[in-house]
């Protein structure tokens, strides 16, 4: 470890940086207990053996500025965000959801209430509700407005994993990239761009639901921060696959596409909110993606990679004109300068 | 996919892939190994990593990137001066890529981390802004090739706010072309020159320098199609023995340029010699300010000390730095033992890591291995 090291942004920005400080600091030393899928494993939750099942228990802290965003806030974000990581292990019912608000001493009730309508809302979508929580309030300037935390508890039969996938598998996104990610970049800056660039923060449970009845899938994750990069790295070089990546077969809205020409920003690093990355066995894509396609969150899935034998842990992206290696983010992305 | 198609016009697979058959039928007439050629500009190299072109190139043709990056090859010296400006209580506005390029011990990130004020501006019409809201000295630290000291130029004979001065470290990239075409071993047998330069000095600028030295140059724009295409003039060019400047950018660069533009260029600017980072002694290669217009030039009105920045030996780790090899076109940075390891962009040692123009920061952006014909397996 480096003298003085500090934690900078880049620690909480979904990328290598941010595993490396959970590793060093929350994994090393911790006790692994056989047959619990733990933090050691650093999937989306955690899962206990339970009966004939598991019980998948997983915890996220939400901040976001602006706190308000075209497409949805920081409620309807903390409720998706911790619903969706149950929903990646296969969790598709959560038995509850727990919420700790620390607020800001001097923070409107009014949007509080507007917050907590939000929260009320995005969890009716997803068939769940708050059953317990607590609030703290923090003295002004000790705290940034309000934090959100959520803990999700669910039972399931069909854990799902991230790192399952095998040579052959394909790779499936449920709908276009990058929406969240540029959503909230052009609120913060205030960024003077047309077009109606929404986040699609939205709770995947019903959808996975529906795709696990299909079958076939072999491993699951929600590419919020660090975007498509950084999640389709974790699952390729945990399941020991390489993979293959169809750039021109990647759905983008029209604005997103533009906005991240204009700002010079690969929409792969770009987090989203309310889309799965999915490894599918080949002989399972169709119904997959039929499942997928018959629900109004997975109406735009399409097949965009598949895994490969030779080089695990690397992500190669066929551009159209040429192939590269994808890169994994390690930092925010900022608008290119020049 | 019919709304995509416009944009879509210089992506075509379909032309991208008969683009690189040609391609790769002429370096078979050619017949040497390797042919090298070079282009001198970061959004070049941007596109060819961004698009993953080496790739798809023939395993003989080397395409290099040549000193195209004005951040990285602003000089030492140049930042120090930056540097001793912020700490002796002015206030330096500049461009964000510049923050970070090292100095002889300083950058200028360092400088505002001891108490340097140091303003990040997207243009030099935001730094008038700032100079119109204060009554402070601000000077802005003017860098880039001629594209950008044109805008540079076009605000000063619009008249500065008096408490605005320029620290000019503008480069001119014809010039160079020539040093680095005649430097010991440089086997480069053509130039692709950049599009948006161009459409400044016109493609003729170049007619000279292909004369004298025998070199083809080919403009290019900077689509993937653009840059195939221009990689396939210059080839055709190398094994017919040409040596034309040949212009593949004409939706915007034409023979002459943009005569205003030039007339404000070189109304306010004067060619003077000078080192560049790493590479050499480039006579004619610095735009510094004329005589006329000592009254906004920072060297003028401030005493700049910066024998005082240089008490310290640089670190150890910028010894094993080939940042100049690489902006010469000898090395790349696969051949720096710092390169993704040591130095990256949070943290990087060398210029060549910290501008987006940097080929090492952009490598780096696009996987850290652009060349994947080394990595087939």
């Amino acid at each position: 470890m480096k003298r003085n090291e500090r934690v900078s942004m880049k620690h909480g920005a979904g990328g290598r940086a941010m595993r490396d400080l959970i590793e060093r600091v929350f994994i090393a030393g911790a006790k692994a207990i056989p047959g619990v899928v733990g933090l050691a494993e650093m999937d989306d939750g955690a899962a206990i053996p339970m009966g004939d099942g598991f019980l998948v228990v997983t915890t996220d802290s939400h901040v976001v500025v602006p706190r308000f965003f075209p497409g949805g806030d920081i409620g309807r974000l903390a409720i998706c965000g911790t619903v969706n990581d149950l929903a990646m292990m296969g969790a598709t019912e959560p038995l509850a959801l727990t919420c700790a608000a620390i607020i800001e001493e001097g923070f409107p009730f009014e949007e509080l209430e507007r917050i907590q309508r939000s929260m009320r809302q995005a969890c009716d979508e997803a068939g769940c509700s708050v059953l317990t929580g607590d609030t703290k309030v923090m003295g002004k300037g000790e705290i940034d407005g309000v934090v959100l935390n959520t803990t999700g508890v669910a039972f399931t039969r069909t854990l799902v994993r991230d790192n399952g996938m095998k040579a052959g598998d394909r790779i499936i996104v449920t709908g276009p990239i990058a929406d969240h990610g540029f959503a909230v970049l052009v609120a913060r800056n205030d960024l003077k761009l047309e077009g109606d660039l929404r986040s699609d923060v939205a709770p995947l449970n019903e959808l996975v639901r529906m795709i696990l009845k299909r079958g076939g899938v072999t491993a699951m994750k929600d590419p919020t921060r660090g975007g498509v990069s950084s999640a389709i790295h974790e699952m390729a070089s945990k399941s020991g696959v390489g993979v293959v990546l169809d750039e021109q077969a990647i759905p983008l809205r029209d604005e997103v596409r533009a906005a991240a020409e204009v700002l010079g920003i690969d929409p792969l690093h770009v987090a989203n909110e309310g889309k799965a990355l999915l490894g599918v066995r080949a002989d399972a894509v169709d119904a997959v993606l039929d499942a997928l396609r018959s629900h109004p969150l997975g109406r735009e899935a399409a097949v965009i990679g598949t895994c490969t034998q030779s080089h695990p842990g690397r992500i190669r992206l066929h551009t159209g004109v040429g192939e590269r290696l994808l890169a994994e983010p390690d930092g925010e992305p900022l608008p290119r300068i020049c | 996919m019919d709304k995509q198609l416009a944009q879509l016009k210089f992506r075509d697979p379909a032309r991208a892939r008969a683009l690189g058959e040609a391609l790769n039928r002429v370096t078979q007439e050619i017949g040497r190994d390797p042919i090298s050629v070079m282009h001198v500009c970061g959004s070049h190299e941007q596109a060819i990593a961004r698009y993953g072109l080496r790739a798809t190139f023939p395993r003989t043709l080397n395409v290099i990137m040549g000193p195209g990056c004005p951040v990285c090859i602003t000089d030492v010296p140049e930042v120090d001066e930056g540097v001793a400006l912020a700490l002796a209580g002015v206030r330096v506005a500049t461009y964000g890529d510049m923050l970070k390029v090292p100095g002889t011990k300083r950058s200028l990130a360092d400088a505002r981390a001891d108490g340097g004020r140091i303003d990040i501006v997207y243009s030099i019409a935001q730094a008038v802004d700032l100079a119109r809201d204060t009554d402070e000295e601000i000077v802005f630290f003017a860098t880039g090739f001629e594209t950008t000291a044109v805008a540079t130029a076009a605000e000063i004979l619009r008249g500065l706010p008096k408490n605005l001065s320029i620290l000019s470290a503008h480069k001119y990239i014809p010039p160079v072309m020539e040093i680095v075409s005649e430097m010991p071993g440089s086997r480069v047998e053509g130039f692709l020159a950049a599009g948006h330069a161009a459409t400044i000095t016109g493609s003729a600028v170049f007619e000279p320098f292909a004369a004298r030295h025998k070199l083809p140059v080919v403009v290019a724009g900077f689509e993937p199609l653009d840059i195939l295409a221009g990689l396939l003039a210059l080839l055709e060019q190398i094994r017919d023995r040409k040596h034309d400047v040949q212009n593949l950018f004409p939706r915007c660069v034409n023979r002459e340029g943009n005569l205003v533009a030039q007339d404000k260029l070189w109304r306010v600017f004067e060619p003077q010699g000078g080192r560049w980072r790493g590479i050499a002694h480039i006579p004619n290669g610095n735009l510094r300010l004329r005589e006329e217009f000592a009254n906004v030039d920072a060297r003028k009105r401030f005493k700049i000390d910066i024998k005082s920045l240089w008490e310290d030996a640089p670190s150890q780790l910028t010894q094993h730095c080939i940042c100049g090899d690489i902006m010469s076109g000898i090395a790349a940075p696969k051949d720096c033992p710092l390169f993704g390891k040591a130095c990256i962009p949070d943290s990087p040692v060398g210029a060549c890591m910290v501008s987006s123009e940097g080929t090492c920061r952009i490598w780096h952006q696009y996987g850290g291995v652009p060349d994947l014909r080394e990595e087939q397996r």
